[in-house]
């Protein structure tokens, strides 16, 4: 019996791979002409113009050898593909830059040292930005330990109790998810800061996040409970549970990585706030791992004020402190995904 | 002596009534076939005799199911407790997905609160009992996803019987299988049948007069509320009907 050789005929041949290469090969050479004897000029022109030779060339090729319906699908391929590009290309822009500018200033004293000791005009070898750090640990902490709980539980009445209020409420966390950031700030400053709070905490700059992050965790929890099918808490319920044993037994695991999901898109929406911080932790340069006692910094935080200062270290330093934020929340997502996806196998 | 028996049973959604003036009374260690076309009730019957009926935010309710004496719908009966004693597999194969093969057979008792002293030989005895056993246990600890859709549909059923309900309610249990995994299911009907009183709506007469020593025919004409036509032994259903709409029904004429 003669050997049968596995192959994938529904892949590629070279001959087409290379035709392929050929046409965008064609499309670089002519947008190179284009731009020697025309008035084009400049990086944009020269990328408009070789996407729209290379979009010609591959649906002229592919016509060529299946027909018009694998040009057009040719063509919107093509499409499809520059405007991936298109996106990714500011997020790979900013990281790039943060990475960049971040690297002068990151020594092993960032994560150790605070700014009790070295002056904003000192060599970036002085001082650090540890306090700030650990603030921004604490304070997207608290923050996800008051939103989650509190979001999640929002979304189970709308999803699982559908009670009368389920309109007002699923109105007002659309609306609340359009409050301005620094409302939610001068909403916490005022109503503890200035009151019961009795000055600026780590506490307080919580709050005005969990405000924030409340929406977001809230709705996306909702979108995600929707997808628990509806049989598998009937499936529950003649099973003898109670509503309640239902939705923590079945309906809560079952969801559990679009809740993880909920949330990181929680924690995304607040690690680089700002305005909120100012006028609830403040800010400040020694380590304060107090939550309810004076001002602490934030990473954010410590970016703006080292911008303001205006100076070529500091500068420095907020690039740093922009990328130890960057890489944190980096962190955190996969810290949340690993979490989720352990247990489903 | 009978387990379950339903009086007077009729169902609402919203205005329209569904199920008219049900009668119906289920012995000890029988299995009772509901048949008929779609949209005669019999769905909705079945979940009148759990209170699942009540779900549907519009359905109302009027008549007495009796479990053990007992009305279920009595306004002091505790409706968890009630469905311990009654459980139910559905059309379609419903494990939970978050749970492995053997984490879905102890959903029951987890879910009801209830104490098992002995978990190992709690699953193997209910997988035994749904047929499943020898397939699953060396990987009880798979997730239960990972099984054949009759497979699926066993594990099903050994997680209701892992409760120990005197009633088994199952609602067109095999429309979604093949018919090797039929013939394992029906198995599993004549297996338990005598510790549980088993209830089964089917589409399939060929199924109902294999599994069933009962037979309840289930009808709506043309706008009017579904109704129970005849009831009796399966053999006289399917031999010697007396209602001729029944006969005309289980000799294919229509439905």
């Amino acid at each position: 019996m003669a050997t049968v050789v596995p192959t994938r005929p529904w892949r590629a041949t070279p001959q087409v791979l290379a035709t392929e290469a050929a046409g965008l090969a064609v499309a670089l050479v002519l947008m190179l002409l284009t731009l020697r004897f025309t008035g084009f000029s400049g990086p944009l022109a020269a990328a408009l113009l070789f996407i729209v030779y290379a979009t010609a060339i591959s649906a002229g090729l592919e016509g060529r050898r299946r027909g018009l319906r694998a040009a057009q699908d040719a063509f919107v391929r093509a499409l499809l593909i520059t405007a991936t590009v298109v996106v990714l290309l500011p997020l790979v822009s900013i990281m790039w830059t943060v990475i960049d500018n971040g690297r002068a200033a990151l020594r092993p004293n960032f994560f150790t040292q605070d700014l009790t000791s070295a002056s904003a005009t000192g060599p970036v070898d002085q001082g650090g930005a540890a306090q700030a750090i650990v603030g921004s640990i604490e304070l997207v902490g608290f923050a996800t330990l008051i939103a989650m709980p509190l979001g999640i539980l929002s979304a189970l009445y709308l999803t699982e109790i559908r009670g009368r209020l389920s309109g007002a409420i699923r109105f007002l966390t659309q609306a609340m998810a359009g409050v301005p950031s620094v409302v939610a700030g001068l909403f916490v400053y005022s109503a503890w800061v200035l009151g019961p709070g009795k000055g600026f905490s780590g506490f307080a700059g919580a709050l005005a996040l969990a405000i924030l992050m409340l929406p977001t965790v809230a709705r996306t929890a909702e979108e995600v409970l929707k997808l628990v099918p509806e049989h598998l808490r009937e499936a529950g319920l003649a099973l003898g549970g109670t509503q309640w044993r239902t939705v923590a037994t079945i309906v809560l695991p079952t969801a559990r990585s679009g809740l993880i999901t909920a949330g990181i898109l929680g924690v995304a929406r607040i690690a680089g706030e700002t305005a909120p911080l100012i006028l609830t932790v403040f800010g400040a340069v020694a380590i304060n791992t107090s939550m309810f006692n004076g001002p602490m910094s934030a990473l954010p935080l410590y970016v703006f004020n080292e911008l303001k200062l205006g100076l070529d270290m500091a500068y420095a330093r907020a690039w740093t402190g922009a990328l130890v934020l960057m890489v944190l929340v980096l962190v955190l997502f996969a810290f949340a995904r690993w979490l989720g996806g352990r247990k489903t196998r | 002596m009978n387990d379950l028996v339903a009086k007077g049973v009729h169902a609402w959604f919203g205005d329209r009534l569904v199920l008219e003036d049900v009668n119906l009374e289920f012995a000890h260690g029988t299995v009772t076939a509901l048949i008929g076309p779609s949209g005669c009730g019999k769905s909705t019957f079945i979940r009148t005799l759990n209170r699942m009926h009540e779900f549907v935010p519009s359905a109302k309710f009027a008549g007495e199911v009796l479990l053990g004496g007992n009305d279920i719908y009595a306004s002091g009966e505790d409706v968890t407790r009630i469905r311990l004693g009654i459980g139910m597999v559905f059309q379609k194969p419903n494990p939970f997905p978050a749970m492995t093969i053997r984490e879905n057979v102890l959903a029951g008792p987890k879910l009801a609160r209830l104490k098992v002293d002995d978990k190992a030989t709690l699953v193997e005895k209910s997988l035994q009992q749904a047929g499943l056993w020898n397939e699953v246990k060396d990987r009880l600890d798979d997730p239960a996803l990972g099984l054949s859709g009759g497979q699926q549909q066993r594990l099903c059923i050994a997680r209701s019987l892992a409760v120990n309900p005197k009633v088994l309610l199952m609602d067109e249990p095999c429309s979604a299988l093949d018919p090797a995994s039929t013939l394992r299911v029906e198995e599993t009907i004549d297996e338990i049948k005598h510790e549980v009183t088993v209830v089964i709506v089917t589409h399939n007469m060929q199924q109902a007069a294999r599994v069933s020593d009962y037979t309840a025919f289930f009808l709506a004409e043309l706008g009017e509320p579904g109704r129970m036509i005849e009831y009796g032994e399966t053999k006289q259903i399917f031999s010697n009907p007396r209602d001729n709409r029944t006969e005309r029904y289980v000799t294919g004429q229509f439905g």
